[in-house]
């Protein structure tokens, strides 16, 4: 073994209480770091899964960011208009499929077209309000998790009835009805039909479950009395977080307003920033309060060591070698936290991972957690650099010591 | 490693070639009151030279050893390790030369406590790193061997009575089989038995294996049986003969 380790292990070991004392110190940070950054991750990852991926990564709606010119506007070069009527009805993307079979030249993905409409479902004199979303069965696999959620029927089944409705589990337990029963849609502009319920779907998520219906396109464009009306264009990317980009290039060659899932949550994934930049810093602070114990531990075994490295230096081992020996002696205490920590944060998330709760607002029984190699990677990098600057320091006032001095100290 | 069977040489010295040479060395402390240590040390020490340097408590004996052992640095002067000035040396330059051409006893005999014998007698060729592991072990058991401390080579300091301590010093301070062994007092701390023991080693030391020993001592009969006495007062050298 080299000789520098040789002698820092020795040392290390020859204070067993106090070197227990400052490894459980970086133990205890590691641990709790590596329990935090799976939570937080974790919780994090749970939200974008349940909030995010459960809808369309990017939704090309038939607004424009900027209002069209109108033809003065552009014909002369001050204009002022009066008395704008906007349209009462929205016109819809044009040529829709063409749009489609455009965007699926090149996109990572898939899209699916669907019309929105806002209506009241009444069964057995309960009325609920409830969004409607006309939707093509053959494509919105594709799209959403729809498929997946459907606990009874499936959405072949729309095409089984004249105006087949798929409800939220919810939904149909507010109004009471059940597969097969025959429920009134109505908007608020008059239209209204008489649907069959052919399939209930589980989202996972109250506020979907309780006010969302899916029918075909061509019923939701009967319900907005607009024939041939596509609202809405939903895409799905094979990678999620791509979606801001590709979000970007729809929007340029479409010239629809086109939002991805990170500019409809901006506000949130904002606040994940805020909530990563919180727990870094406390991880942080973790780890540099367990790195004063390193300090202190290092900074005693060099003043009870004084008279050996006097001894060290006078038998011809030089400044850097003792420098070296004190703070590899750091890096053992690091090293060791950092190793103990592993086994600790990792029981920690066990335990926390087998608590269980009920939450009203979503399926989750279970705090998420999410288990990296990152996480403990990170933890024990910053043990080691804390626990090296803990050695540093100590490591380069022992060596710095004038030998004589020790030496007629001693004598 | 002490060769017994070595002939016996010579008590001349051979200042001719010195192995260590002081020229004009003073050492002054800085301070409010600037202390003077030793001052204008002129000397040649030869190899298979035995010295003794003596003098009054306070008179520079043990500075004038850690500035030929460069452990300390002279305020003016120069000291010469084989003709080279280890006042321009690096700090791992003179560590080297502590290591390859110099051997260190101390008063008390400052083994690390946490090491065995061997281990003691060890680190300082593992610090040189010229042999391989198993070299150095057989090296430092024979050392311990030839002064009689055999049986005692896996123990630690704590469990040797303070004359068999300071032989397990001497035995570290050859392990590189340095040219000069410099001593601070060896005999200092010892009964009369040990130190008898002590310097017959360091005897042997010069007359079978040819090494040079430079020794602070107090003890003027211990001085009468060298072959060289310098003696200081007021960090000078009054005599030297």
């Amino acid at each position: 073994m080299n000789l520098v380790l040789d002698v820092a292990l020795t040392h290390v070991r020859s204070r067993g209480r106090q070197t227990l004392v400052a490894v459980a110190g970086v133990a205890t940070g590691v641990g709790f770091s590596i329990m935090m950054a799976a939570l937080m991750q974790g919780s994090q990852e749970d939200f974008i899964r349940q909030l995010v991926n459960a809808l369309p990564h990017i939704t090309v709606s038939d607004e424009r960011r900027e209002p069209p010119k109108q033809p003065a506007q552009t014909e002369f070069d001050a204009t002022k208009i009066y008395n704008l009527t906007p349209e009462v009805r929205r016109r819809g993307i044009k040529n829709p499929l063409a749009i489609m079979a455009a965007l699926e030249a090149w996109l990572p993905g898939y899209v699916a077209p669907s019309v929105n409409v806002q209506a009241i479902i009444r069964y057995a004199s309960r009325d609920v309000g409830t969004t409607i979303f006309g939707i093509d069965p053959k494509r919105e696999p594709g799209v959403s998790e729809l498929v997946n959620q459907l606990r009874e029927g499936s959405l072949r089944s729309l095409y089984t009835a004249t105006n087949a409705i798929i409800l939220g589990d919810r939904l149909a337990e507010k109004i009471g009805a059940e597969v097969g029963a025959n429920v009134t849609v109505q908007t608020s502009d008059g239209a209204r039909i008489n649907a069959q319920v052919v399939g209930m779907f589980h989202a996972g998520v109250q506020s979907i479950d309780e006010s969302t219906a899916y029918v075909l396109v061509r019923t939701a464009q009967i319900l907005a009395r607009q024939t041939g009306l596509v609202n809405a264009l939903r895409v799905r990317v094979d990678d999620p977080m791509q979606a801001r980009e590709v979000s970007e290039r729809i929007e340029r060659e479409t010239g629809y307003k086109s939002v991805s899932w990170q500019e409809a949550h901006e506000d949130l994934l904002s606040t994940f920033v805020i909530r990563n930049v919180i727990m870094y810093t406390i991880v942080g602070a973790i780890l540099l309060v367990a790195s004063f114990g390193t300090y202190n531990i290092i900074s005693t075994i060099t003043h009870e060591k004084a008279r050996d490295i006097a001894i060290m230096k006078s038998l011809g081992l030089s400044e850097s070698t003792l420098r070296r020996m004190f703070v590899i002696e750091a890096l053992i205490i690091g090293l060791a936290g950092g190793l103990m920590g592993f086994v600790l944060g990792y029981i920690l998330c066990l335990a926390l991972g087998s608590i269980e709760f009920k939450s009203p607002f979503m399926d989750t029984n279970h705090i998420p957690l999410s288990y990296s190699a990152w996480h403990y990677l990170i933890a024990m990098f910053v043990a080691l650099s804390s626990s090296y600057a803990a050695g540093f320091l100590p490591a380069r006032k022992a060596a710095s010591v004038n030998p004589v001095d020790i030496i007629r100290g001693a004598t | 490693m002490l060769d017994r069977a070595a002939p016996k040489k010579s008590h001349a010295p051979h200042l001719e070639a010195p192995l260590i040479e002081a020229d004009n060395v003073t050492r002054i402390l800085p301070g409010i009151v600037p202390t003077t240590l030793v001052r204008d040390i002129n000397l040649k020490i030869g190899s298979k030279e035995f010295v003794a340097v003596t003098g009054p408590s306070g008179s520079g004996k043990s500075s004038l050893l850690y500035l030929l052992g460069l452990l300390d640095m002279p305020t003016k002067g120069e000291v010469r390790i084989r003709g080279s000035a280890t006042s321009r040396m690096s700090e791992a330059e003179r560590a080297r030369t502590r290591l390859s051409e110099l051997g260190f006893i101390f008063q008390f005999h400052f083994l690390l406590p946490e090491f065995t014998c061997v281990d003691n007698i060890v680190l300082p060729m593992r610090a040189l790193g010229r042999l391989t592991r198993e070299q150095m072990r057989v090296r430092a058991e024979e050392l311990l061997g030839s002064l009689g401390l055999g049986e005692h080579k896996y123990k630690r300091p704590d469990q040797l009575s303070g004359g068999q301590r300071q032989r397990v010093a001497v035995a570290r301070a050859l392990a590189n089989d340095p040219p000069v062994i410099l001593a601070d007092e060896p005999t200092g701390s010892l009964d009369s038995k040990s130190s008898e023991q002590v310097f017959q080693i360091l005897r042997d030391l010069v007359d079978d294996n040819g090494k040079t020993v430079v020794a602070v001592t107090h003890d003027l009969d211990l001085a009468e049986r060298m072959d060289r006495r310098i003696h200081l007062m007021d960090g000078a050298i009054v005599s030297d003969d």
